[in-house]
């Protein structure tokens, strides 16, 4: 039953639906909407692994900004066990969201696993995919939402 | 009462509440359908679908802006509508199938929000202009923009990836999506027109008329690319090479390519590095991260999600039968991104982790 609910209630989410990247505008600046990020992955029940800066001399290039972050995160168990049935996946793992600012609003987002699906049509990945794609949604809708 | 009934009357319980919580989100689903027709309804669905990229307000971000006058004074309800239908296939903008005729309407009203002024409406018949002094006029004054067969520029949108004077990168003009969206009476108006707030001017700057205009009109309409069918081959989610080598000395020949290749090494750790505890990992199972800031910039240029592929990265494992070298296919993660500047570039990251690969493995 909460199954159902949870997807009813995506039905409305504005995390960007159907598409095959998920993005969510945040309305907080870059600091405040990375810690709700981290934040998000923790109640996921996931671990922050690092946090990786990609905007080294960004904005000695001309760019406007040098906000950029790439957060990884997994959890140790999902991820040894993934990685022993599945090692096709390890270039993909741990599972990953970009931050970056835009103006005084930040924009987060993350791959689904649509262009993964058709090589792996096991059914205990397809499980996989579905269980990290609405983990990874629920995680941007609350930093999308987030004060 | 016996056991047996409290658990029915438990469970019947259960049920009802958890039917009233359906209905309540189906109430409040159906009342957000209801409210699709109403002033809201496409505030709602502009923030879904559109404002990640466009902005809440329409300021553009990844997306173009939307909320400009002059852009709102000659852009028509067909225009947008087919343009939400069929997208903007290889320019990052995506067809939006999955919504209906009444909520396409509905964001096209909130749009209109934006602007007192009156949609526009064109006729669909095509101008009478004359396609070569067209071609003519467009070399003369459009092609510094919009390239040479109305290419565009590369790039799209606003902040991130725009970090020169122009606020928006010129539209493809040769764009399946934007022709098939587009009335010759829409381009007209335009070009007669410009973009304040853009580097699109009036064309009557040029001294250029009506007639001129239905030349130029001619012409663009000459610039419809054909879209290639879809090429699947290579796209491969991995891209995997066996090593004979040790694991140290797989990583040390690794390393080598890597700098060979102008690339410096940012970081090497364990795969569950960060999530074991330490001194647990799998020491099986090696990252090796690098980056070329130059190859970075220029990615970013061209797509500013481009993150997802950052940074550059190769995994060595361990195996029972020796050691084997992989990374992602950009290729294949290209295909999400709905960007052809992207796709070639992500054919370039390809063939660059392919060198190094079989570099660090023969």
């Amino acid at each position: 039953m909460k199954n159902i609910l949870v997807a009813l209630m995506m039905l409305v989410s504005p995390v960007l639906l159907a598409q095959d990247l998920f993005m969510v505008r945040s309305q907080l600046p870059f600091p405040e909407a990375m810690s709700a990020l981290q934040q998000s992955i923790g109640k996921s029940g996931y671990k922050v692994s690092r946090v990786q800066r990609v905007d080294i001399g960004l904005t000695k290039s001309g760019y406007k900004t040098d906000k950029y972050r790439v957060v990884f995160f997994g959890d140790a168990d999902e991820l040894r066990a993934v990685s022993d049935r599945h090692p096709e996946l390890i270039p993909y793992l741990p599972l990953k969201i970009s931050i970056f600012a835009e103006n005084d609003e930040t924009l987060l987002l993350a791959s689904s696993f649509k262009h993964l699906r058709p090589f792996y049509p096991g059914p205990d990945l397809q499980l996989q995919f579905d269980r990290w794609e609405s983990t990874i949604r629920d995680i941007l809708e609350r930093v999308r939402v987030a004060e | 009462m016996h056991i047996k009934d409290v658990r029915i009357t438990c469970h019947a319980e259960w049920i009802t509440m958890n039917l009233r919580a359906v209905l309540m989100v189906i109430v409040t689903l159906l009342l957000s359908g209801v409210s699709v027709a109403g002033p809201n309804g496409g505030a709602m669905l502009y923030r879904q679908n559109c404002a990640v990229c466009h902005g809440d307000n329409g300021g553009g971000g990844v997306g173009i802006p939307l909320n400009l006058p002059d852009f709102l004074a000659v852009a028509s309800d067909d225009y947008l509508r087919k343009t939400l239908r069929i997208g903007r296939p290889g320019r990052i903008m995506p067809a939006f199938a999955n919504l209906g005729d009444t909520e396409i309407d509905a964001i096209i009203g909130h749009i209109r929000s934006w602007s007192p002024q009156a949609a526009p409406v064109y006729n669909s018949d095509p101008l009478p202009g004359n396609p070569e002094r067209g071609k003519t006029l467009y070399a003369r004054h459009c092609t510094g923009c919009h390239g040479d067969e109305g290419r565009g520029g590369i790039g799209t949108g606003v902040t991130f990836s725009r970090p020169r004077e122009a606020p928006v990168e010129a539209p493809a003009l040769d764009n399946p999506g934007f022709q098939e969206s587009v009335s010759d009476a829409m381009l007209k108006a335009s070009l007669l027109r410009g973009r304040e707030g853009t580097p699109m001017p009036s064309i009557k700057v040029f001294g250029l008329k009506e007639k001129d205009a239905d030349d130029l009109v001619a012409y663009l309409r000459t610039l419809n690319r054909d879209v290639l069918p879809e090429d699947n081959s290579g796209l491969e989610p991995v891209i995997l090479y066996e090593s004979a080598y040790s694991l140290k000395q797989t990583l040390e020949n690794l390393k080598q390519a890597v700098i060979g290749r102008n690339f410096r090494i940012i970081r090497e750790q364990y795969l569950d590095q960060g999530l074991a505890p330490e001194g647990k990992e799998d020491t099986r199972r090696i990252i090796l991260y690098f980056c070329n800031f130059a190859f970075l910039n220029d990615a970013l240029a061209i797509d500013p999600r481009v993150g997802l592929f950052l940074p550059c990265r190769i995994t060595l494992v361990k195996t029972e039968h020796g050691v084997q070298v992989m990374s992602i296919n950009p290729k294949n993660l290209s295909r999400l991104f709905n960007n052809s500047d992207l796709d070639r570039y992500c054919q370039q990251m390809h063939d660059m982790y392919a060198e190094i690969m079989e570099d660090a493995t023969l």
